[in-house]
């Protein structure tokens, strides 16, 4: 009787995990299928015959390749201000004591979610206007670093606090300047954490779609997630079979840019200290 | 090689004295333990004299040089952490060679003088590997060998052995002792272990709550500690301290307990210079000094057999005294035969008397 009420547990518990499985992978599976199918479909079918037609015609469309051109400059800017500024912050914050220094480092996330959010989009716009930088990439860049920065600096606070302190100390008696001791020994171990930064900075940028939207004006440097709407009909349709193509195209650096990671670093942290 | 001098240093953590006016003559040279319980300033002063703290006052000398303001990278000290802080992402060789590449040493060089102490230290064969594969007694000769390698003036140990197991941390105490011999280099080295301040020092200073209560050689320290809290941390087991009444008469002079009543006659006029009569006082005996006796015996105390501890080579008979205890080593290893209701005598010749306030008035 146990046997066949485990047995029976077991049965309907796979069939939960399988159904819930398939209701997340069915639109990963029909993002990888449909741009090589010739009929644009919503259903999730096998291709046949498959064909690269879909993809001849968005890569004929220079509007969308300087996008994901223009989502490439944004994503790299973005992820490499964020991840230096946040490690150095992260640092100076976890190594030295500055009076309500938690206190200010939650306020700062509580009032990012508002910054990368639409509550803020008005006073962005306006700051961005005065400054001279609507319509430049730069001016998104500075954006999102900033929404970025605050939380960011709390991960790689984390990091930084997982460092024995005497690993520093030795490398100052040891005869470092306070920039070798940083350099030899505080950025090799803080690597890993900066990775996840990165990674997580360039993931927020590529994908965003408002922030650029609102602040960019001109099509030449609109980037993918914005460019994606000149494969609708003039009626607002999407094209199904391009959309679905370039959608691919645009998923692609990022899946690549975590399996990369994940193989060289592999979110791995050598142990080493004695406790 | 040089001398260190500590002058009035004093470093304060907001309202927490952690060195209280502290002055220190570092002799060229020796072996130099700081001692004393946690939290009583030891490592602080270490600190202060690596550069990795800065004195709220007072003045550090090494050498003919004033360093007080100096950063660690100009005071020419190394030192070896509790942790051993072995950079992990770093192989033995580039975490020994580590000093010598800040000051700009060739990597053929590094090779070569890094080769030369790691034989002496007897970890050649390890250079390749990262710290997380080296035992924690390698880990040790690695840290040390980083620190000797740029043949700094001073060598700074915080307490070195205290993540190694028992031991091997006897081990590595005979190592440190012949290799600062070898090198000759000024050493000071923090412990708790008043066995290993003992067993290493020159000299030991002993700590508590940020000032120095005594500096001596290791037997000055044993034989005749200053204060009860000095007598009390050095020796294992710790001095015996009795708490009792002096008696000066005008010929003679006893130690009176709530059981026993001691003859200290010969030693009256000594007493009569510092003591009142009827003062309370503290008596202190080491364990080795009291023996099994008959009751007849002048110095005889009566007391009850508490616990037996045989060590094999001698044996720590724990009794009680009233309310206090007493240890009495024995060197025979034999435990003693009879148990209950015994006697122990007190050697006078080595009586140490307090005063009730802790300071050494005879001995």
């Amino acid at each position: 009787m146990r046997l066949v009420r485990l047995v029976l547990t077991r049965v309907a518990f796979y069939l939960f995990v399988t159904l819930v499985a398939a209701f997340f992978a069915l639109p990963m599976l029909w993002l990888v299928l449909t741009p090589f199918n010739p009929r644009g479909t919503l259903a999730v079918e096998i291709p046949s015959p498959a064909t690269m037609a879909n993809f001849r015609l968005v890569f004929a469309n220079a509007f969308a390749m300087r996008a994901l051109l223009n989502s490439a400059i944004l994503g790299i800017g973005g992820m490499l201000i964020t991840t230096l500024v946040a490690t150095l912050a992260a640092y100076a914050l976890s190594r030295t004591d500055v009076p309500g220094r938690d206190f200010l480092i939650y306020a700062l996330i509580l009032f990012s979610s508002v910054v990368t959010g639409t509550a803020a989009m008005v006073p962005i716009f306006l700051l961005i206007f005065y400054l001279g930088l609507i319509d430049t990439l730069l001016g998104v860049i500075l954006v999102f670093t900033g929404g970025l920065l605050p939380t960011a600096i709390f991960i790689m606070r984390d990091f930084v606090e997982g460092i024995p302190r005497s690993y520093e100390e030795s490398a100052l008696v040891s005869g470092a300047t306070p920039r070798q001791m940083f350099q030899d020994v505080v950025a090799p171990l803080v690597q890993p954490g900066m990775m996840v930064v990165a990674i997580w900075a360039f993931v927020h940028v590529w994908g965003a779609f408002l922030i650029p939207f609102i602040l960019l004006r001109s099509p030449t440097s609109m980037p993918a997630s914005v460019a994606i709407y000149s494969f609708y009909t003039e009626a607002g349709t999407p094209i199904i079979t391009l959309t679905s193509s370039y959608a691919l195209l645009f998923a692609l650096p990022v899946l690549v840019l975590y399996l990369l990671v994940n193989w060289r670093y592999g979110f791995r942290f050598f142990g080493g200290i004695k406790r | 090689m040089a001398r260190i001098m500590l002058e009035n240093v004093t470093r304060r953590f907001g309202l927490v004295i952690a060195v209280d006016n502290v002055s220190l003559p570092i002799i060229d040279g020796e072996f130099f333990a700081l001692l004393g319980p946690s939290g009583c300033g030891k490592t602080t002063t270490l600190r202060l004299i690596a550069g990795l703290e800065v004195p709220t006052a007072g003045r550090v000398h090494i050498g003919d040089r004033d360093v007080t303001g100096l950063p660690p990278r100009e005071r020419d000290v190394a030192m070896v952490f509790q942790d051993y802080a072995l950079y992990p992402h770093m192989t033995i060789l580039d975490n020994v060679g580590y000093p010598l590449k800040v000051r700009g040493v060739g990597r053929r060089e590094i090779r070569e003088r890094v080769g030369e102490v790691a034989g002496f230290l007897q970890i050649a064969e390890l250079l390749e590997r990262r710290p997380a594969q080296l035992s924690g007694g390698q880990q040790q000769r690695a840290a040390v060998a980083r620190a000797v390698v740029h043949k700094p003036q001073v060598f700074l140990f915080d307490e070195p052995l205290s993540n190694l197991d028992a031991k091997l941390r006897l081990e590595a105490r005979g190592f440190l002792k012949h290799l600062q011999h070898e090198l000759g280099i000024t050493t000071v080295y923090v412990t708790h272990d008043q066995a290993e301040a003992l067993a290493l020092a020159d000299r030991i200073a002993i700590m508590n709550q940020g000032r120095i209560i005594q500096v001596g050689t290791p037997l000055e320290v044993y034989r005749r500690p200053q204060t009860t809290f000095v007598a009390g941390f050095i020796g294992n087991p710790p001095m015996n301290l009795v708490p009792c009444r002096l008696e000066v008469g005008v010929e003679a002079a006893h130690l009176v307990g709530t059981t026993f009543r001691l003859d200290l006659t010969s030693l009256r006029d000594r007493l009569a210079l510092t003591l009142r009569d009827d003062e309370e006082v503290i008596l202190g005996i080491r364990p080795e000094h009291l023996t099994f006796c008959g009751q007849g015996d002048p110095f005889a105390i009566p007391a009850e057999t508490y616990a037996i501890q045989p060590l094999g080579a001698e044996c720590v008979v724990i009794l009680l005294v009233d309310s206090t205890t007493l240890s009495v080593r024995l060197f025979t290893g034999e435990p003693p035969q009879q148990t209950g209701r015994v006697w122990v005598g007190v050697n006078p010749e080595r009586i140490l008397v307090y005063r009730k306030s802790g300071e050494l008035v005879l001995g």
